[in-house]
């Protein structure tokens, strides 16, 4: 099926040679970073982890929202997403590359990174967070491509897929939930050591991975011959809506612990991206932007009006995917490193070199979401012809 | 491409004289050597021994930044750590904090006896006997010593994913941000220098316990500092602990450090 990834319009290689050019200046400052050493970010002794591992979190939620799809259809027999199932799986699959490239980016040695399987540690939840993002990268890569081709061939996709499938359901949920063991472990982090963080990540990654899924089915609806479907689209558009109710839920139920209980290690992270703390508080208008985004996104999604609504959806999705964003990303990890341990404020300012590398890292996974995207479409429209 | 069976007799004649050379050549190495006093490895005779080593600090001992200064300076000197002036790229293994910044969530940071405020406090690696650290890592670079409970970084393994630096709640690691060695001014030939992209921390001096020394600060401390076996009743550590108010930094937290201080 590779070979409909190189057959197309001159539009569709206008833009392949756009991510590849954005990925390559990328590089380039990845280079310099090798050469020179993480020190060209803004991270320091304080705030040791930064942008990289940010965008890593978000992205492993978008990864898992994969299933919000594949659940449906494959549990439910729910039929209407036969259509975007493969989309979902393979939005899954880029957005693992790019996680997998931002922890490799964000390494201080990464040609050492053998090591972690040369000396297995079940003991760091790193170890399984490798395990669980290769796993889910393969579970996809072989349940997505090997579903494809049997629609292609017009014949049912083998029975041995079946296990896998069912299997890749826990395992969306998996990754995310190691993924916030990575934080929410740990003690004498405040802002993090919360049972409720795996939860809050699972329903922040449930909206907005399927929003950006929207937003992708829509640009394909424009783009290409074939149409995901506007049920399919509604379908998606109240799973958002549900999931990011759920996740200021709890978000809302972090603030009433921290502050009713008002123990100060809860407390100052809070304060530190809501309000400052200690004179600095350079999150502060981007805390209380995600906050509208977010609620601007339930008021566009749980209105029927405006979710029917093909302008008021895509408004409501991309509020929703970028006050996630702003929230998962910059909020969840520099908050949690803020104050530092001991209680002296130190501020963490991405710079632009770390930009242009984390800009570079998305090329890269659209690129491959592109190339991915195109099979899909291209075999779809093939079927229908 | 020429597949003649000559070519291929050929190519099967230089194989097997190939493989033939390495032992010829190692035979003939061998005899220009001679034989070399096999490398000592491990602790000498006079190594000093615990089964978790502990540190008690005598804090009203210390009275101003001056009475730091020197510690802080051996520790640093001798294990090759750099100065930077940017404040990101700092790299500290033993400095001084202010009491409310050491024991930030144990004590009150109001109504603080004044001589106590501006007392500076000394925080290092607490060597924890229930290191997160420890449990943090991924490729066991950081790891606690079964024999004696220091906390000890393998800097060659170490692949600079400052789990640990997450981790560790006394802010106790620092990670090369840039290549260190440009920036010491002078270099002990006796530790090794650090590469760019790993993680370091206080050591307890392993070296210099190794060769029968105590700590670089605690030599440099002029008896400010103790340092001795936690598990030996009869320590000296264990006796100061016996007889003084000791406390620690962030108990609550289950790590128990093994770095006591006398208020």
């Amino acid at each position: 099926m590779l070979e409909l990834a190189v057959k197309g319009s001159k539009r569709y290689y206008g833009w392949m040679a756009l991510l590849l050019g954005i990925a390559g200046v990328g590089f380039l400052v990845y280079l310099k970073q090798l050469d020179f050493g993480l020190g060209i970010t803004g991270m320091s002794r304080d705030v040791s982890w930064g942008f990289y591992i940010a965008n890593f979190t978000f992205l492993v939620g978008v990864a898992a929202g994969g299933v919000m799809v594949v659940l449906p259809y494959y549990l439910h027999d729910y039929k209407a997403y036969g259509k975007v199932t493969i989309l979902g799986e393979f939005l899954a699959i880029a957005s693992v590359v790019m996680c997998i490239t931002f922890i490799l980016v964000d390494l201080g040695q990464p040609m050492r990174v053998m090591n972690v399987l040369l000396y297995p540690s079940p003991n760091s939840v790193l170890f399984w967070d490798t395990i669980v993002l290769n796993g889910y990268l393969f579970l996809n890569l072989v349940i997505g491509w090997n579903v494809l081709e049997a629609e292609r061939n017009g014949v049912h996709y083998q029975n041995w897929l079946k296990p896998l499938i069912y299997i890749s359901i826990p395992w969306a949920v998996s990754i995310h939930t190691v993924t916030a063991y990575l934080y929410c472990g740990l003690p004498g982090r405040g802002f993090w050591l919360t049972a409720i963080l795996a939860p809050r990540f699972l329903s922040s990654a449930f909206a907005s991975g399927p929003a950006l899924l929207i937003l992708l089915c829509l640009v394909i609806r424009r783009v290409t011959n074939f149409d995901p479907g506007w049920k399919q689209i509604q379908s998606l558009a109240v799973t958002v809506a549900y999931a990011i109710c759920i996740n200021v839920f709890f978000l809302l139920c972090e603030v009433f612990v921290a502050f009713y209980s008002q123990i100060p290690e809860h407390v100052d992270h809070l304060l530190y991206l809501f309000v400052g703390l200690q004179g600095k508080g350079a999150y502060v208008p981007w805390m209380w932007t995600s906050m509208a985004l977010m609620v601007a996104g339930i008021i566009l999604l749980v209105n029927p009006i405006t979710r029917k609504n093909e302008l008021t959806l895509i408004v409501g999705c991309i509020c929703v995917f970028f006050g996630c964003w702003i929230d998962k990303g910059l909020g969840m990890i520099s908050g949690g490193f803020v104050p530092n341990p001991l209680h002296e404020v130190n501020e963490y300012i991405p710079t632009l070199l770390e930009g242009m590398i984390t800009i570079g890292v998305y090329a890269l996974g659209f690129f491959v979401l592109t190339i991915l995207f195109k099979i899909a479409v291209s075999v779809k429209e093939e079927v229908r012809a | 491409m020429d597949t003649s069976r000559r070519r291929v007799l050929q190519l099967l004649g230089l194989s097997a004289a190939a493989l033939s050379a390495p032992p010829v050549f190692n035979a003939l190495a061998k005899e220009a050597h001679e034989p070399a006093a096999a490398p000592q490895i491990g602790p000498s005779k006079e190594a000093l021994t615990a089964k978790q080593w502990a540190m008690v600090i005598d804090t009203p001992k210390f009275k101003s930044e001056k009475d730091v200064e020197p510690l802080v300076e051996a520790c640093h000197k001798i294990h090759n750590v750099p100065h930077w002036d940017e404040k990101r790229w700092e790299i500290k293994w033993l400095w001084a904090t202010h009491y409310e910044h050491a024991f930030t969530g144990t004590v009150s940071r109001r109504f603080v006896a004044e001589e106590v405020q501006h007392r500076p406090f000394l925080v290092l690696c607490n060597h924890c006997e229930n290191p997160p650290c420890v449990r943090a890592c991924p490729t066991k670079a950081t790891f606690k010593r079964p024999e004696d409970g220091i906390v000890m970084m393998d800097f060659h393994r170490c692949i600079g994913c400052r789990f640990c630096m997450a981790a560790c709640p006394f802010g106790a690691r620092s990670f090369n941000y840039r290549d260190p060695r440009p920036a010491l001014k002078y270099t002990n030939k006796q530790f090794p220098t650090r590469m760019k992209g790993v993680v370091e921390k206080c050591s307890f001096c392993v070296e210099r316990l190794a060769e029968g020394k105590m700590p670089a600060c605690v030599e440099a401390s002029e008896g400010k500092l103790t340092f001795g076996d936690l598990f030996d009743e009869k320590s000296k550590v264990r006796e100061l602990i016996k007889t003084h108010y000791t406390i620690r930094r962030k108990v609550n937290l289950g790590t128990e450090p093994a770095v006591y201080y006398i208020v």
